[in-house]
């Protein structure tokens, strides 16, 4: 049976795994490679890398980090992070990335989405959405936000990550920007929402406190994996920790 | 003995990690563009990720193609992995009708239509298991998997048409599916080893040693 996936994401800068409280009093924590190999000994199932400064200058910077930690742990990287054209996604691939994620540049210009499906296989593109609550009513409406939350779209969330499906995202990587930080659990109504709308596999982001709440998402949330940050970075839980109480739960992991 | 792995390199595919997967579990790499250097190698490793056509236009515009075929039916060891184990059979229906290899009989088919409702997905993505095939004993080289899951990342698949060629299965839902195939001196897999963590590792590790 296939697995639920429990993925940890590392935000990186110049090179360097970064933690901050809310965008904000960012510490370096340490080096990429260690922290792939400790997430590695835990049974990760994926690792998931955003370069949070995504800056034109340190370009070469994330490249060689990523061909570092591609050549100690032998499983599926996604790196994301100013990605806007097709190099960008050329040289992560080629430097050892399985997957790219998507974020801002799929707004502003959706067909580079289906042109990057089309040339690297929908397997390869993830796009992240970044949401945001905006009618409180039962199921709810989420639009899509910009700029880490700040700048409104106008894009309603369901019917975007639809599009992002169709035009050739193999994932979409939710973020509830109402969760992230909060540590309250995930957007569980967001989550399912997009999770039953869209044929594409849907990671649920933003939000973890505990690890009920991860049970949460791939259960009421329907997601297909999950993301965390902060529970497994300040080793507040293992990931084996993660997955066994998950499949205490029911919910198959694999362990 | 020389035991030197030759990867297949037609500009498509993550072949930096499976080099150093290869590495990781104990092989000699070589890189290899032409068919002449083909000749200089014990093992064959055909990747793969993108779509069948380019993959197996890109063999023929470089020789590759009809010299791997000649290599595999003079016994040397082959794997092939993902989109390299699929451009194996007769033809693919990925984008039109296209040729592969014809090594193995049979076809490469999509995944019937997705079900969000059902939870089924495409592409298949993430791990799953590998089911070996029992009849005459498991094979060597995915032997080590036994139990374990590895990491799949497709939306077509092979269905051979020997169910002796039929070496492993899995389940997408309660869709079965060729997870590995193969005869004689060749094995493929639908399966990303070189992503598949100690499971993936001790597998190329038993191609390394094969003596088909």
């Amino acid at each position: 049976m296939l697995s639920k996936r429990i993925i940890p994401c590392l935000d990186v800068a110049n090179g360097r795994v970064v933690k901050g409280v809310q965008f904000v009093d960012i510490v370096d924590a340490g080096d990429p490679v260690e922290a792939a190999i400790r997430y590695d000994e835990q049974g990760a199932d994926e690792l998931t890398f955003l370069d949070i400064r995504a800056s034109h200058e340190n370009r070469d910077t994330l490249y060689h980090m990523v061909t570092e930690v591609a050549e100690h742990v032998f499983m599926p990287l996604t790196v994301g992070g100013g990605v806007k054209a097709l190099a960008d996604i050329e040289n992560l691939l080629h430097a050892g990335a399985d997957k790219v994620s998507i974020n801002t540049a799929a707004i502003f210009n959706p067909e580079f989405v289906r042109q990057a499906a089309e040339r690297f296989g929908s397997s390869t593109i993830v796009v992240a959405v970044d949401a945001k609550r905006v009618d409180n009513d039962n199921p709810g409406r989420w639009e899509c936000f910009t700029h880490g939350g700040r700048k409104p779209t106008g894009i309603d969330t369901v019917e975007w990550a639809k599009r992002m499906a169709d035009y050739g995202a193999g994932e979409i990587l939710l973020t509830s920007m109402d969760a992230d930080g909060t540590k309250n659990g995930y957007d569980i109504p967001l989550t399912r929402a997009v999770s039953e709308a869209v044929p594409a596999n849907v990671i649920a982001s933003g939000g973890v406190g505990t690890l009920e709440h991860l049970a949460e998402g791939l259960r009421d949330g329907k997601a297909d994996a999950v993301l965390a940050a902060s529970i497994f970075h300040f080793g507040t839980h293992t990931i084996a920790e993660a997955k066994a109480y998950l499949a205490g739960q029911g919910i198959p992991v694999r362990l | 003995m020389n035991n030197m792995t030759g990867l297949i390199d037609y500009g498509m595919g993550n072949m930096h990690s499976i080099a150093k997967a290869l590495e990781r579990a104990g092989g000699e790499v070589r890189w290899i563009a032409s068919p002449e250097e083909l000749q200089q190698v014990q093992r064959i490793v055909l990747p793969g990720v993108g779509a069948f056509r380019d993959c197996v236009q890109a063999l023929e515009r470089t020789g590759l193609g009809e010299a791997i075929v000649e290599q595999v039916r003079a016994g040397v060891p082959f794997l092939g992995i993902c989109l390299g184990m699929q451009v194996l059979m007769d033809v693919s229906y990925e984008f039109g009708e296209h040729r592969g290899l014809g090594l193995i009989p049979g076809a490469v088919k999509p995944f019937p239509a997705s079900h969000p409702e059902r939870g089924f997905k495409i592409p298949h993505m993430g791990w799953n298991d590998v089911v070996l095939s029992s009849g005459r004993g498991s094979h060597p080289v995915l032997a080590p998997l036994a139990g374990r899951q590895v990491y799949y990342v497709h939306s077509y698949y092979c269905a051979p048409e020997n169910p002796q060629h039929l070496l492993a299965a899995c389940s997408y839902g309660d869709f079965p599916f060729a997870a590995a195939i193969g005869r004689d001196n060749i094995v493929a897999v639908q399966f990303h080893p070189e992503k598949s963590q100690k499971a993936g590792l001790a597998m190329l590790e038993s191609f390394i040693r094969w003596h088909p």
